[in-house]
C-alpha cells in the first residue's frame, strides 16, 4: 500500500497522483497494487460523499484521476497476465427514452473499482437489451438509471422482462426523479439515492 | 400602460407598476366582461401571492411539459411539427381541465427551425427521436477550456462567431461576421460590409432569414393559442421570459456537466470570471423578453447548485454570488424572477436567506426541498411553491394526492406568499391524479 498515492487521490491533487502512479509503476510496483491503492482512495472519497464532505464534482474529478491512472495500469496488467479480482457481475444502463448518463457513469466506474465486472449498455436502452446482456454475461445484478419521469414505465417493462429471464435477479433503480414510490411501481428490488447506495446494494447482493 | 415616472421608481414600485399593467383588462380584447373579470381576479390572485399578500385562495399553476400531449392523445412530435393540431389539442386540454387557471406552458416548439439550423445541442421528437420520446439535451463539451478567455473578454462576440456556428451548423458562416467597430467611421464601413457580403456570411444571414420566417409561423400559432387562452378563457400568462443562473449557463451547455465540475478544481478563477461576464447577459435576456411580452415574470430553472451537486463552500463561492447579482438586476427593472429549483435545496436555504433579497420580489418553485424549511427560511421574503412529486402524479392515487396537497397547504399556506405547483415540469401523470390535484388545490387553498 502506498499512502502517498492514496493521499494524492483523496486530496484531488491530480498531477501529483498521476506522477506518483507513474513513478511506482516504473519502479516495478505491481499494477494490481496500484489499482488497489486507487480503490482504497475511492473508499475514502465514497465515505466522504456519504457523510456530506465530498460531492458529485469530487467524485467526477476523482474518477477522472483514476481513469488517467487506469490507462497506465491496465496495459501493464495485461502484459503481465494479471487480471483484476472480480466479486460479481453487473449490467447497468439508462433506460429507454432517457439519455442522461452522468450519474450512471459514476455508478459504473465505482462498481468497476470495487471489483465488479460491469457491462455498461449506455443510454436509451430497450428492455430487450438489458435481458440479452444479463443472459450473455451471467450477471445477476442489474442497475437501471433514469433521470426523468418518462423512465418509470420503461423501468417497469425492463424489470418484468428481467424477472421472466431469472426470477431471482436483483434489480436496483436510481436517478433524479426516482424514489421509493417509483421502486414499488416498477417492481424493482431496491432504489439507491446515490452512487454509494448503489455500491452497497451491489455488495449486498454479490 | 406604465406611469410616466417609471424610470425614477424603486425596484418594488416598478414591479407593482408592471403587475398593475399585467392585471389590467383595459384596452384588451376579452371575449366578454365575465371573461375579463375572470382574468383580472386570477392575475390579482397570482400577484398577491408573489408580493407576499394573502389572496382569496392559493393560486394553482402548472407547467405541463408533455402531459398535454399524452392526455389529449397527440404525439410529442405533433407539438413540434403540426401547429394547428397542437393548438387544437391545447385548447381541448383547457376545456377538459377547467380548473387550470393560468396558461399552462407545454413543449409546443418550432421543430422546423431546429431542423433548418441543424441544432446539435438537443434531440427532439419527430427529429432524431421517435414521435413520443421527449426532447433531451445531449451532454458534451461545447466550449473548450482554452476558450474561457475569449468568453470572458467578449462573451456575445464569442457566442456569435464561435458558439452559434458550433451548435447551429447551418449558421457556420457567422464565424466571418465582422467587428462591430466597423460601423464607427465611414471609410470602415465597406470593409465591414465586404465581410457581410462574403458567400459564407451571406449564407448564414439567408438561413437566419428563413429561420425568422419559420419562427413567424410558429409565433402566429402560439399567438392564436395564447389569445384563445387569455382573451377567450381569462387565463393569465405567468411567464414572460427565460434566464438561468450564470453558473448554469456556463456549466449546462457551454462546458458541459463533467467539464465544469472539474473546472472547479483545475481553473477556478476562470470559472469566477466567466460567471461574472455572463451575469449582465443573463439579466438582459430575462428583462427584454418579460418587458416585450408585458408579462413581468422571468422563469429561471436552477440546475447545478442543487444539494449534492457541489459543496456549501463551492455554492457560496461559484454559484450563488452571480445568481444573486442576476436576480437583483432583474428585479431592478421591475421583473419578478421565478426560480424553478430543480433537485433539493435543503442545504442552501439558510445561505439564501442571508442574502437579504428585497421582500416580495422573487418566487421559488421547489422540487425535492423540504417545504417546512422553505417556509421557515424563504417564506418571509419570497413566494414559495412546488414540491408535489412527479412520482405522485404518475404512480400515486387520487387519495394519496389529496392527502399530500392537504399537508402541503397546512404547512405553507398560512399568511400568503404560497402558490400550488408540481415539483416538476409535468410530463407524465395519470389523469385522475392531475384532476385530484386541481380539486384539492381548490378545496384546501381557500383562506
Amino acid at each position: 500500500m502506498n499512502q502517498e498515492l492514496i493521499d494524492a487521490i483523496t486530496e484531488l491533487r491530480e498531477e501529483d497522483a498521476v506522477a506518483i502512479a507513474d513513478r511506482l509503476l516504473d519502479a516495478g510496483t505491481s499494477p494490481s497494487d496500484v489499482l488497489d491503492d486507487c480503490k482504497k482512495a475511492m473508499d475514502v472519497i465514497g465515505h466522504q460523499f456519504e457523510v456530506g464532505e465530498s460531492f458529485i464534482p469530487e467524485l467526477i474529478f476523482a474518477g477522472d484521476i483514476l481513469a488517467q491512472i487506469a490507462r497506465r495500469v491496465k496495459p501493464r496488467m495485461q502484459a503481465a497476465g494479471e487480471t483484476q479480482a472480480r466479486i460479481g457481475k453487473v449490467v447497468i444502463g439508462t433506460v429507454q427514452g432517457d439519455i442522461h448518463d452522468i450519474a450512471k457513469d459514476i455508478v459504473s466506474f465505482m462498481l468497476d473499482i470495487n471489483g465488479f465486472e460491469v457491462t455498461d449498455l449506455g443510454v436509451d436502452v430497450a428492455p430487450e437489451r438489458f435481458v440479452e446482456a444479463a443472459r450473455e454475461s451471467g450477471a445477476r445484478i442489474v442497475g437501471l438509471s433514469g433521470f426523468l419521469t418518462l423512465a418509470y414505465d420503461p423501468m417497469k417493462d425492463t424489470v418484468a422482462q428481467l424477472r421472466a429471464l431469472d426470477p431471482g435477479i436483483h434489480v436496483m433503480i436510481g436517478g433524479g426523479q426516482m424514489d421509493e414510490q417509483v421502486r414499488e411501481y416498477t417492481g424493482a428490488d431496491a432504489y439507491g439515492k446515490d452512487a454509494m447506495a448503489a455500491i452497497a446494494l451491489a455488495r449486498g447482493w454479490a | 400602460m406604465l406611469p410616466d415616472n417609471f424610470a425614477s421608481l424603486t425596484s418594488e414600485q416598478k414591479i407593482d407598476a408592471r403587475l398593475a399593467d399585467w392585471i389590467s383588462t383595459e384596452g384588451k380584447p376579452f371575449a366578454s366582461p365575465e371573461v375579463a373579470e375572470l382574468y383580472r381576479s386570477r392575475a390579482q390572485r397570482y400577484a398577491d401571492a408573489f408580493r407576499l399578500r394573502q389572496p382569496d385562495r392559493v393560486p394553482t399553476s402548472v407547467v405541463t411539459g408533455d402531459f398535454q400531449q399524452h392526455v389529449m392523445g397527440v404525439t410529442l412530435a405533433d407539438y413540434f411539427y403540426d401547429y394547428p393540431k397542437a393548438v387544437g389539442a391545447a385548447i381541448g386540454f383547457y376545456e377538459r381541465f377547467p380548473l387550470v387557471d393560468y396558461f399552462p406552458f407545454s413543449n409546443f416548439q418550432p421543430g422546423p427551425v431546429f431542423d433548418l439550423l441543424g441544432y446539435t445541442l438537443y434531440r427532439w421528437p419527430g427529429g432524431q427521436l421517435a414521435a413520443n420520446q421527449g426532447y433531451q439535451y445531449v451532454e458534451g463539451e461545447y466550449m473548450t477550456a482554452d476558450e474561457y478567455d475569449e468568453l470572458i473578454r467578449n462573451p456575445e462576440g464569442w457566442l456569435l462567431r464561435t458558439y452559434w456556428p458550433r451548435v447551429m451548423p447551418a449558421l457556420s458562416g457567422l464565424a466571418g461576421f465582422p467587428s462591430l467597430l466597423g460601423s464607427l467611421e465611414l471609410p470602415f464601413v465597406p470593409f465591414a460590409f465586404s465581410a457581410i457580403g462574403s458567400p459564407q456570411v451571406t449564407a448564414a444571414l439567408e438561413t437566419l432569414l428563413e429561420a425568422s420566417r419559420l419562427t413567424g409561423q410558429f409565433n402566429a400559432n402560439m399567438g392564436q393559442l395564447i389569445g384563445t387562452a387569455m382573451f377567450g378563457r381569462g387565463m393569465p400568462v405567468t411567464l414572460g421570459g427565460f434566464s438561468k443562473a450564470p453558473f448554469d449557463f456556463l456549466g449546462d451547455t457551454l462546458r458541459g456537466t463533467r467539464s465544469v465540475m472539474m473546472d472547479l478544481f483545475r481553473r477556478p478563477q476562470k470559472v469566477l470570471a466567466a460567471v461574472e461576464a455572463i451575469t449582465p447577459l443573463a439579466v438582459k435576456m430575462a428583462v427584454d423578453a418579460a418587458v416585450g411580452s408585458g408579462v413581468p415574470f422571468a422563469f429561471l430553472p436552477l440546475h447545478k447548485g442543487a444539494d449534492g451537486f457541489m459543496s456549501d463552500a463551492d455554492f457560496a463561492k461559484f454559484y450563488w454570488p452571480s445568481l444573486e447579482a442576476t436576480l437583483r438586476g432583474i428585479v431592478a427593472e421591475g421583473v419578478i424572477p421565478m426560480m424553478f429549483v430543480e433537485g433539493g435545496y435543503n442545504s442552501r436555504l439558510a445561505h439564501m436567506a442571508e442574502a437579504n433579497l428585497p421582500a416580495g420580489t422573487t418566487g421559488w418553485m421547489f422540487d425535492q426541498t423540504d417545504m417546512a424549511n422553505a417556509k421557515k427560511f424563504v417564506g418571509s421574503w419570497a413566494a414559495i411553491g412546488g414540491n408535489v412529486p412527479g412520482s405522485l402524479f404518475q404512480t400515486g392515487t387520487p387519495e394519496t394526492m389529496r392527502a399530500y396537497v392537504r399537508t402541503l397547504m397546512e404547512t405553507c399556506k398560512p399568511g400568503g406568499g404560497f402558490f400550488m405547483a408540481p415539483g416538476v415540469v409535468l410530463d407524465h401523470a395519470r389523469e385522475e391524479n392531475f384532476q385530484a390535484w386541481l380539486e384539492a388545490g381548490l378545496e384546501y387553498g381557500t383562506y
